[in-house]
Order: C-alpha cells, then sequence, then structure tokens
C-alpha cells in the first residue's frame, strides 16, 4: 500500500529560480492493483518515485509506504520496497549472482535464507546460463532478468518501477511487462511510470495522469473514457495536458 | 548491524577494485614496480655511463710548452689522456666535443720555474659536460703533483723540513651515529613518499567509487537498497583508505627491495646509492612503523577529502580534472620539508602535511619529540575528522548526488 499525501519537490536553478517539480501529488495505490502513472518527459513521474522511493526527500508532504513514512523511516521503506527504472544500473565487475546476493545482504538477509532465494529466482528466471558470467559480459536481456532479480530478493510488498521499458526491445520490454502483471498477480502493490499510452491500457487498473509537477486526472480506464467522453487514452490525455500545456507558455 | 553494512559494503567495493585493471595497476603494480625501475634501472644506468665515461681515454689539446719538454713529457706519458697537436679552432673542438680540453702552457714556463718565478697554467673546458670534467680533473692532479713535487725541491735545496709549509693538518670527524647521518639525508624522502604515494593510491578509487558510480548509473540502484547513507559512504571511505595505505606499503617494500638489489649489485663503494641501500636495510621495523601511524590520519584527511571533491563530478573524466591539481596542493609541503633548513617547529608542525613530512625526516633519523609527535598526530587526526565528516554530509545532499 502507498499513500502519497502532498507530496511535493522544489529545485533550485540558478537561471529559472525555484522549480516545482511535484506539486501537492496525492494518491493511493492498493495490492494487488497496478497504478500507472503517465506523463510527458519532464512532468514529474520519476521525481514522485524517487521520493516513494526515498532517494530523494519531499520538499513538502510525505508518502507512507507499507505503514513507513518516507521521512521519518527512510530504510524501513526502502527495505519494502522493490525500485527497478532503465537507470538502476548494475555492477559490472560483480557476477550477476554475486549482484542479486550483494542487494540481499544489503537488506539483511543472512546467508542460509540468501542462497535459498537466490536459488529460487535463478530457476524461476531462467537465469542459471549466466549466473557466474559478469555483468558487463550480459545481453540487454539478461541484465533485465538480473535487475529484476535484485529487486525480488528480499520479497518486497510494494514495486516501483520508473519507465521500465524505456529504450528496450520489444522482446526485453515483454519480459518486463509479463513480470509486472506477475507482482500485481502476487498480490503486490504496483506502481509505474510512463509515457507509452499502450503499456497503461494493457496494465493498469488505476491511472494517473500527470503534467508540470500536478496530479491532473485519476481514475480507471473506464472512468476516465467516461468523463472525457473520449476512447482512446492518447485523446484522453491530450485533452487533460493541452490546456495546461497553453497556461504555461502563457506564463 | 550497522557495521555488519560497512562491511558488505567494503568487500563488494574490494571484489569490485580488485577486479579493475586500472585499480590494480595505479595501486599494485605502479608502487611495486616503480622503484625497482627508478633505482635498479635508472640507477645501473648511470652507473653504467659514467663507469664508460670513465674508461675512455679523453682527447686533449696541448697548446704551447715547445720550450718546456719536462711537463709535456710528463703529460704524454700519463696514459689516462691522449694529447693531440695544437690547432687554431680549439675552442670549437672542445664545444663539438671533437676534444674534451685544452691545455695552455705558458711560454718560459719550464724557465720561469727554475727562476721562482710564477706562471699559470691554463687548462679550457665545457664545464658541466661529465667527461670533459673528468679530463680536466687528470691534468689538474698532474699539474698539482708536479707543483707539490717542485715545492719539495725547493725546501730540500734549502734544508728546510716539509713541516714548513704545513705546520699542522686539518681533519673533520663524524660523530653522529651513522643512521641519523642517513636519516639527514634520506629521511626527508621516505616521507615524502609515504605521504604523496597514500595520495596517488586513493585518487582512482575515489573517483571510481564516486563519480565512476554515477557514470555507470548504478548510484540509483544503491541508493535503493536500504542501506542508510552513512554505511555506504564509510565502506566506501574505508577502500579508499585500504588502497591509500596499501599502496604507501607497497612502495616502501619495493623500495626497500630495489635498494638491497641494488646496493648487492654495485658493492659498497659506490657512494650514495650504497649508503641510501643500507640506510633503508637499517630501517628498523620500528621507524617504519611509526612513520606509517603518523601517516595514518594523513591517509584518512587525504581518503576522505578526494572522495569529497570526486563525489561532485558528474563523470570519472570530470572528477579527474577536479583531482589532478590536488596532487599539487601535496606535493608542495611534502617537497618544502625536504629542503635543508626547514625544522620542525611547533607551528610548522600544525601545517596539516608539511608537519607530518618534517616529523617522519625527524622519525627515521632516529629521534622522537614526543610533544611534537601528539600535536602533529592530535591535529591531523582533527583534519581527518572534519574531512570524513564534510564527506558524510556532501553524501546526504541530493544536489550532489542528483547534480545535473
Amino acid at each position: 500500500m502507498i499513500e502519497a499525501r502532498g507530496l511535493s519537490k522544489r529545485f533550485q536553478d540558478k537561471k529559472r529560480g525555484e522549480i516545482r517539480a511535484v506539486d501537492n501529488v496525492t494518491f493511493t495505490c492498493q495490492p494487488g492493483k497496478i497504478y500507472g502513472l503517465l506523463g510527458a518527459n519532464g512532468a514529474g513521474k520519476t521525481t514522485t518515485l524517487r521520493m516513494l522511493a526515498t532517494i530523494l526527500e519531499p520538499t513538502d508532504g510525505t508518502a507512507v509506504v507499507c505503514g513507513y513514512d518516507v521521512v521519518e523511516h527512510p530504510e524501513k521503506v526502502r527495505a519494502n520496497v522493490g525500485f527497478l527504472s532503465t537507470a538502476t544500473a548494475l555492477y559490472r565487475r560483480l557476477t550477476a549472482q554475486e549482484f542479486v546476493e550483494y542487494f540481499g545482504r544489503l537488506n539483511g538477509l543472512d546467508e542460509a535464507i540468501l542462497k535459498k532465494r537466490v536459488d529460487t529466482i535463478f530457476n524461476r528466471l531462467d537465469m542459471n546460463g549466466f549466473r557466474d558470467r559478469r555483468c558487463d559480459k550480459l545481453s540487454t536481456g539478461m541484465m533485465q532478468k538480473t535487475s529484476i532479480a535484485r529487486t525480488l530478493v528480499h520479497d518486497p510488498p510494494v514495486m516501483i518501477f520508473d519507465e521500465p521499458t524505456n529504450g528496450l526491445d520489444i522482446m526485453t520490454a515483454r519480459t518486463i511487462t509479463s513480470f509486472i502483471r506477475e507482482c500485481r498477480d502476487n498480490g503486490k502493490t504496483v506502481i509505474f511510470s510512463t509515457h507509452i499510452m499502450s503499456e497503461v491500457e494493457k496494465l493498469c487498473d488505476t491511472i494517473g495522469i500527470i503534467a508540470s509537477g500536478k496530479l491532473l486526472a485519476e481514475g480507471t480506464l473506464a472512468q476516465l473514457r467516461d468523463k472525457f467522453a473520449e476512447h482512446e487514452l492518447e485523446e484522453i490525455f491530450v485533452k487533460i495536458v493541452a490546456p495546461h500545456c497553453v497556461a504555461e507558455e502563457a506564463n | 548491524m550497522s557495521m555488519r553494512n560497512v562491511g558488505i559494503v567494503y568487500r563488494k567495493e574490494l571484489t569490485e577494485a580488485l577486479r579493475d585493471r586500472r585499480t590494480v595497476i595505479s595501486t599494485i603494480l605502479v608502487p611495486l614496480l616503480l622503484f625497482p625501475v627508478l633505482s635498479v634501472g635508472f640507477g645501473s644506468l648511470a652507473i653504467a655511463l659514467v663507469g664508460k665515461a670513465k674508461e675512455e681515454v679523453p682527447k686533449v689539446m696541448l697548446r704551447g710548452g715547445d720550450d718546456s719538454p719536462a711537463v709535456v713529457e710528463g703529460l704524454k706519458k700519463l696514459g689516462t689522456i691522449q694529447i693531440v697537436p695544437a690547432a687554431p679552432d680549439w675552442k670549437d673542438q672542445i664545444i663539438n666535443k671533437e676534444i674534451r680540453a685544452a691545455v695552455e702552457i705558458p711560454a718560459g714556463f719550464q724557465a720561469d720555474v727554475n727562476q721562482q718565478k710564477s706562471d699559470t697554467v691554463k687548462i679550457s673546458n665545457y664545464q658541466g659536460e661529465m667527461k670533459s670534467e673528468f679530463a680536466t680533473d687528470k691534468i689538474e692532479t698532474y699539474m698539482k703533483e708536479y707543483r707539490d713535487k717542485v715545492v719539495k725541491e725547493r725546501l730540500a735545496a734549502k734544508n728546510l723540513a716539509e713541516t714548513v709549509l704545513n705546520p699542522f693538518e686539518v681533519k673533520r670527524e663524524n660523530v653522529a651515529p651513522e643512521e641519523k647521518v642517513s636519516g639527514a639525508a634520506f629521511g626527508g624522502i621516505i616521507g615524502y613518499m609515504v605521504i604523496l604515494l597514500c595520495m596517488t593510491g586513493a585518487m582512482y578509487p575515489a573517483m571510481d567509487l564516486t563519480a565512476g558510480e554515477k557514470e555507470r548509473g548504478t548510484m540509483e540502484t544503491i541508493l535503493s537498497s536500504p542501506i542508510s547513507r552513512m554505511h555506504l559512504v564509510l565502506g566506501k571511505f574505508f577502500l579508499i583508505l585500504t588502497a591509500a595505505l596499501g599502496t604507501a606499503a607497497l612502495s616502501v617494500l619495493s623500495m626497500g627491495v630495489s635498494f638491497s638489489v641494488l646496493s648487492h649489485y654495485t658493492g659498497k663503494t659506490e657512494g650514495g646509492r650504497a649508503a641510501a641501500a643500507e640506510f633503508v636495510l637499517k630501517l628498523g621495523l620500528k621507524t617504519v612503523i611509526s612513520v606509517f601511524l603518523m601517516a595514518l590520519p594523513i591517509a584518512v584527511l587525504f581518503s576522505a577529502t578526494l572522495m569529497t571533491i570526486a563525489l561532485f563530478a558528474k563523470t570519472y573524466k570530470e572528477a579527474q580534472s577536479y583531482l589532478t591539481p590536488m596532487t599539487f596542493v601535496v606535493i608542495i609541503p611534502a617537497v618544502a620539508a625536504m629542503l635543508p633548513g626547514v625544522e620542525l617547529t611547533p607551528k610548522l608542525s600544525l601545517v596539516p602535511i608539511l608537519g607530518t613530512s618534517l616529523l617522519c625526516k625527524e622519525l627515521v633519523a632516529g629521534t622522537y619529540h614526543w610533544n611534537l609527535i601528539a600535536i602533529i598526530f592530535a591535529s591531523n587526526c582533527v583534519y581527518a575528522a572534519v574531512a570524513l565528516f564534510l564527506a558524510i554530509k556532501m553524501f546526504q545532499r541530493e544536489s550532489v548526488l542528483f547534480r545535473s
């Protein structure tokens, strides 16, 4: 369960002054559901998810993840979260197994449990063929599997995906999307961000549309279709975001 | 739990560092090979060249002396120089190294000597050029011996004892223990080396573990794990410190071995180099340990400072351009300590690198100023603690970690 309450992040920029990257965002993600954060580049998706994963600290507001406040207990939050983005790279000089084990140890698993867990995950993701291969010698698909294994090693109840398929080929992207579904089917709380409409249509139970750091609309695909009298998500998205963009440019 | 996490990070960083060719080269291979190559290679090359120069029979042009056959015969009989006939372009020949020197015997030299009139024998050479200097030395030695012989003959003719011209002798004697003599000569180098190598050893891992991690995109991965940022930065810091001390230790070891090999190779007569070798062999375990103890807070200071600076950089290259000038910041005070006349005083002991460098000089010479040791160790611990505190603080700052 994730509850974002008035989550805000401001940055200071030398040229442009204060930037509101995320502005008073409130939403809730339920266990066993996928929440999709849809927005253009620079809309504030990554910053929002980084705050949920406690990589960044909110300037205002807070979020509660699995009962822990992201500001008060960031380490407890991280122990309950699996975070995956195209920016979360692998340690190239470690083997796939060493890499996953490292994160298992950082999550406080003791050696016996860790070994069992790693064996299970490597079998399930069919990774035994490159267990002892160094991460810089892996193919893109193998790297993605290794990243997935990392997020699973401590079996977290919450999964956060930041544009997980960005820049991946179709086959590798499918590995990721089917993994996201699997997480939901296992009862995990899943939030993921993307700018790809089709992914949202296929995967999400709830959709949040974000632009200029503000959450402009929220609901199931059906609810959004009703409300904005459009069938295509892309049309709905443009209808919601366009007036905002015009206002932004006028400023 | 807390030290466990620091240990997990440390072990992982160590594994990665040992698998990284660049780290292995800069922290293990370079210090191990630097001294054998520098001292044995360069040293034996120098010895070979000097030996060759000494073996050469230099060509010396004899100008004048037609009316002084005795001295000319004497020079020709010398055998260690080859006399060539006079030519008008003798100056050019010396400059072009066709001949090594020219000796001018003034007209009527023999007659003047017999009549007890003073003359000047002029030796022209190429100053600073080794072979020319050797030739000059040989001529000069011969001329001085010749002069002494004349003096003796004159004294004998007047029935005077030799002591008339030599009423007493002046003699130097060194009473300082041998280790202190060589310590004063080479002590500065040990401190300088240990300090500089602590720096160079820390440099590469400091960049790799901070800017390198940002560049490779693993920073976000590690920050999403439950480890606290303080444990993470401490784990990284300890690895950088290990590299700093490891590099310094390997260098001192390698220097000791290569000097002892060199001394075996050249024998003990080869002046300075052999003295250096003996000196390193004599460096007791106590000295080595005390130098390293004093270097410890300096290594902490370097590791933490380099890490903090490198953390600002987004890429490895950017980090490199920030850290390279730091080398000069370290070299200048370290070299200053080697200058003759710079002595350890309570004021200077507070200057971060200079104090330690000067103290190392004293330690190697076997002098233990306990008051100053305490001041230097304590002040360096304070500097190191401040640097480490800054590193931890910087690692908490989003604007530094996610600088764009």
